[in-house]
């Protein structure tokens, strides 16, 4: 039987970074992954014939670090130096556009906030930065580097000057309403400047948590937040991380499902020695990383026999209900919104907070909205590939679509919200229903399914404060390894979290490397 | 057995439960002497604690565990469940077997101490002291073939011990009761019918000759009857918390409340104790690959326990209760304190139970005694010596069969 250094379970991004800095350390590495494409939810498929969209539409924090690191450039990745706006759609056509630090569709008074609010959330974020590259320290632990990390970043936060540090204090789990209506007048720019501190969240405008933390999280990125596209799209993402793992010796396997981890147990205790997949293949390892989420890692291939009561008990108590949907439009030409000139921004639906927090409140209850707020990409202006010669995709996130729906997901419900899709799309672009040649909708049910990812969640388990940081996944699984020898986690259910962003793939490697000098 | 609450009482709900043996034992308890356990009218004692504890040792007497808590685990993964939540291996427990265990916080901490009848390959009865279907619950998360009842209301339960014991047993006609032997189990007939069955496990918490006496509540007065019919001519009397208190520390046994907190209650940062503490070593199987709280009791054996748990035989008479240890007579170095003390009347020695730091266990150990004469304080130190060995473990306790009076 073959034996590896190390056996990855999922081909997302973090997998596929995780197997690559361990590989170019001399590692053996075998990636698994379940379904036949890799990426994840950044896997660009096929939804029909010719037309083809990844979930995950957009860049906005992808690590800087991990592109130069893996040399991802050399592998053929080709970031954009160009941003996409992001477009507050009103429905008489007088939109807001965020393009980088300029604004238009607002007032003179929202503008000269706007570049104030900018250069303090810069700031913060850039404080942030380096911390989400950074193993967080272990509770109760008192070891050098950790106390480390904890010196650096009250060193940070202290650097900003008593001011700023009190004011980063006083926003940092401030409700996105509150930070809004302290500096904008205009709905809709309210709405759009919340949207990437909500989005994948089961948090609206009025939810005090972690709104801000996630949109300095997502500021992280080279372009401060705004989002891109690589050219190619995603998938040249996706194809250059592929491309780096294998040329770092990384053996790839598609289409295997790990059925469960292979835990022995002997007088000495438990420790992961490998894993079998679905069709009963053992392959055994020195260590086993999975980038799946943690309840699936410990709940389904770990198993609670495994595990102590206490830590099984907060696994399983993890928030990792998904609440957004993903729309699929194969169209016969661009679509026509209304006072748009070329649909070739990141466009969003929210005419105002309270749209949010209205469709957040439907859902809550186990609805899905009634009056949906999207967010919407036309990924083919940039990637011809993704349907034929003049046709398009689009492609739009939408909240909020619970997990669990009151009735479940049946056919018919499925087709309602189609339909309110479509009808909420007519009219911002009034003519896209003939334009539809075929759609579909991924509900976080269909995500879970798909994807093998618990409760369709984007992130693998809120990013809330009580699960993030030190707390990610939870306390005794939040620096990689787990209470199990030989497992570690690398997933978006560790620090820093989800998105596409790399961290947790990169500090899975660095403390399994780690972990490895000092034995 | 209770009736339906008086609604037209303010206090329905608040008032203590009644076991099924009260209307008997009631009528035996000349003190009034209640209190209460897990929301059960509880005696103290009937007419005199010391007088009870004497019939544990030199006759029989009962003792109501109706208050215990009994939950049945039942399924294809009962096994496995309660494997992983106790220390102990119980993959070697045999069927009619009963094995004594306790169980522990993910931190190693001291949940509580039961035992494990092991009922059927997939069925087994846990008994224990405080209501525990919580923790249950969560230990059974992830294990889906299996099924908890709490039972605790429904089987009516005695503990009758001491070293007539197993003659009134006999004298009630449960044949072959004598060769019954230590943490084994037999069921008997009941009233001559199989279908009233009676379980007997020759187990018990004072160190002494003792069976625990199992039945359907709604038998539970005739089978007192019957019990207290064949006991008359041995000395059979009731037993209350005292003198239950007064067997097991003879016998050494722990009691929460008193050696432990449990850990679940306890607030204060390691207020509660360690297996190891505790001196239960020999319940933790290391063997076992897999356990709640394994990793942390590792450390701890490695480590060292900071207290160790420890026998005293104390100089004098005056029982050590509530008092300080030393490491000089001077009383100057604390070392550790006592739990559990008493003037032992079989062992004739004043004995304790003391939590001590363990790296001071091999210098000797000074208790400073509070005790009043006559409305008057005084205070001594005494000496200690460590006992390894239990104070009390008769060879009866053992003996298969018994001997016949």
């Amino acid at each position: 039987m073959q034996t590896y250094d190390n056996i990855i379970i999922g081909g997302g991004h973090n997998g596929l970074i995780c197997a690559t800095y361990l590989a170019q350390k001399g590692q053996s590495v075998l990636l698994l992954e379940a379904t036949d494409g890799l990426g994840g939810l950044a896997t660009t498929r096929e939804f029909y014939p010719g037309f083809r969209a990844p979930v995950a539409h957009s860049l906005s924090h992808f690590s800087e670090t991990v592109v130069e690191q893996l040399n991802l450039l050399k592998h053929g990745y080709t970031p954009s130096s160009e941003v996409l706006d992001t477009i507050g759609l009103n429905l008489n056509g007088e939109h807001v556009v965020v393009s980088g630090e300029h604004i238009s569709g607002v007032n003179k008074a929202d503008q000269q906030t706007y570049a104030d609010y900018l250069v303090l959330l810069k700031r913060f974020a850039k404080m942030l930065k380096p911390f989400w590259l950074k193993t967080m320290p272990r509770i109760g632990d008192n070891s050098f580097p950790d106390l480390m990390t904890f010196g650096q970043l009250g060193l940070k936060l202290r650097l900003l000057g008593k001011k700023d540090m009190g004011e980063f204090m006083r926003v940092a789990t401030l409700p996105a309403r509150d930070l809004m209506d302290e500096n904008f007048d205009n709905d809709i720019l309210k709405a759009v400047l919340s949207w990437d501190g909500l989005i994948g969240s089961k948090m609206a405008p009025r939810s005090p948590n972690a709104t801000v933390l996630n949109m300095l999280y997502r500021m992280s990125g080279k372009h401060h937040g705004a989002h891109s596209l690589p050219e190619g799209g995603i998938q040249n993402l996706i194809s250059a991380l592929h491309n780096a793992a294998l040329d770092a010796g990384v053996t790839v396997k598609t289409g295997a499902l790990v059925k469960r981890i292979v835990i022995k147990g002997s007088s000495s205790g438990l420790a992961a020695t490998g894993v079998e997949l679905a069709d009963g293949t053992l392959i055994s390892s020195a260590r086993v990383v999975s980038s799946a989420d943690p309840k699936q890692t410990f709940l389904n291939l770990v198993g609670a026999n495994n595990l102590e009561i206490g830590f099984t008990n907060r696994i399983n108590r993890l928030r990792c209900d998904g609440y957004v949907a993903k729309l699929h439009l194969a169209l016969d030409g661009a679509p026509k919104f209304t006072g748009l000139k070329n649909p070739n921004g990141r466009m969003i639906i929210a005419p105002k907070l309270d749209a949010i927090e209205f469709a957040f409140d439907d859902a809550k209850y186990g609805e899905y909205s009634k009056s949906p707020v999207m967010e919407i990409i036309i990924p083919s202006m940039v990637d011809n590939l993704l349907a034929p010669k003049g046709q398009q995709v689009l492609s739009a996130h939408v909240m909020y679509v619970p997990h669990k729906l009151k009735g479940g997901w049946t056919d018919e419900a499925r087709q309602n919200l189609y339909q309110r899709l479509i009808d909420t799309l007519e009219s911002y672009a009034p003519g896209i229903r003939q334009q539809i040649i075929h759609g579909e909708i991924l509900t976080p049910a269909d995500l879970e399914q798909t994807y093998h990812l618990t409760g369709g969640h984007w992130h693998h388990a809120e990013l809330s404060m009580d699960q993030m940081l030190m707390m990610r996944p939870t306390y005794e699984a939040a620096q990689y390894s787990t209470p199990i020898p030989g497992l570690y986690l690398c997933g978006a259910g560790s620090h820093p979290g989800g998105g596409l962003m790399g961290g947790p793939g990169h500090n899975a490697a660095k403390e399994i490397i780690g972990a490895k000098k000092e034995l | 057995m209770n009736s339906m609450p008086d609604v037209t009482d303010p206090f329905a709900g608040e008032r203590l439960k009644e076991s099924p043996f009260h209307p008997r034992q009631a009528a035996l308890n000349l003190r009034d002497a209640w209190s209460s356990w897990n929301g059960y009218k509880f005696a103290d004692y009937y007419y005199d604690e010391e007088y009870e504890y004497f019939c544990i040792r030199n006759s029989c007497a009962t003792y109501d565990i109706c208050p215990m808590q009994k939950y049945i685990l039942s399924g294809p993964d009962a096994e496995a469940m309660l494997n992983r939540m106790v220390t102990r291996d119980i993959t070697k427990l045999k069927e009619n077997r009963v094995t004594y265990v306790c169980w522990c916080t993910d931190e190693g901490r001291l949940i509580d101490d039961g035992t494990i009848f092991k009922l059927g390959a997939d069925r087994f009865l846990l008994t224990c002291g405080s209501p525990s279907l919580a923790w249950l619950r969560k230990s059974a998360f992830g294990f889906n073939q299996l099924h908890i009842t709490d039972m605790s209301d429904d089987i009516a339960a005695l503990s009758l011990q001491g070293p007539t014991s197993c003659e009134v047993l006999k004298k009630m006609g449960l044949q072959g009761i004598e060769n019954l032997k230590p943490f084994c189990i037999s069921h008997f007939p009941f009233a001559g019918s199989e279908d009233t069955p009676l379980m007997v496990s020759r187990t018990g918490f004072t160190g002494d000759l003792g069976y625990e006496l199992w039945i359907s509540p709604d038998l539970a007065l005739e089978f007192w009857d019957a019990l207290y019919r064949a006991g008359e001519n041995y000395g059979i009397q009731p037993y209350g918390e005292s003198a239950t208190n007064m067997a097991r520390l003879e016998a050494g046994f722990i009691m929460p409340g008193m050696e432990f907190n449990e850990a679940l209650k306890t607030i204060h940062f390691q207020y509660d104790q360690t297996p190891f503490e505790l001196s239960l070593d020999w319940l933790v199987d290391f063997k076992k690959p897999h356990f709640n709280g394994r990793n942390a009791l590792l450390k701890e054996r490695d480590q060292g326990a900071e207290y160790t748990l420890v026998k005293l035989d104390i100089e004098g008479n005056k029982p050590a209760e509530e008092s300080f240890l030393y490491a000089d007579e001077d009383c100057s170095k604390e070392i550790g304190y006592v739990t559990s003390a008493m003037w032992s009347p079989v062992v004739k020695a004043n004995i304790a139970l003391a939590m001590v730091k363990t790296s001071a266990l091999k210098s000797t150990i000074w208790a400073e005694i509070y005790y009043s004469k006559e409305l008057r304080h005084h205070s001594k130190v005494a000496k200690c010596t460590l006992q390894k060995k239990p104070f009390w473990a008769p060879e009866r306790a053992r003996a298969t069969p018994p001997a016949a009076f």
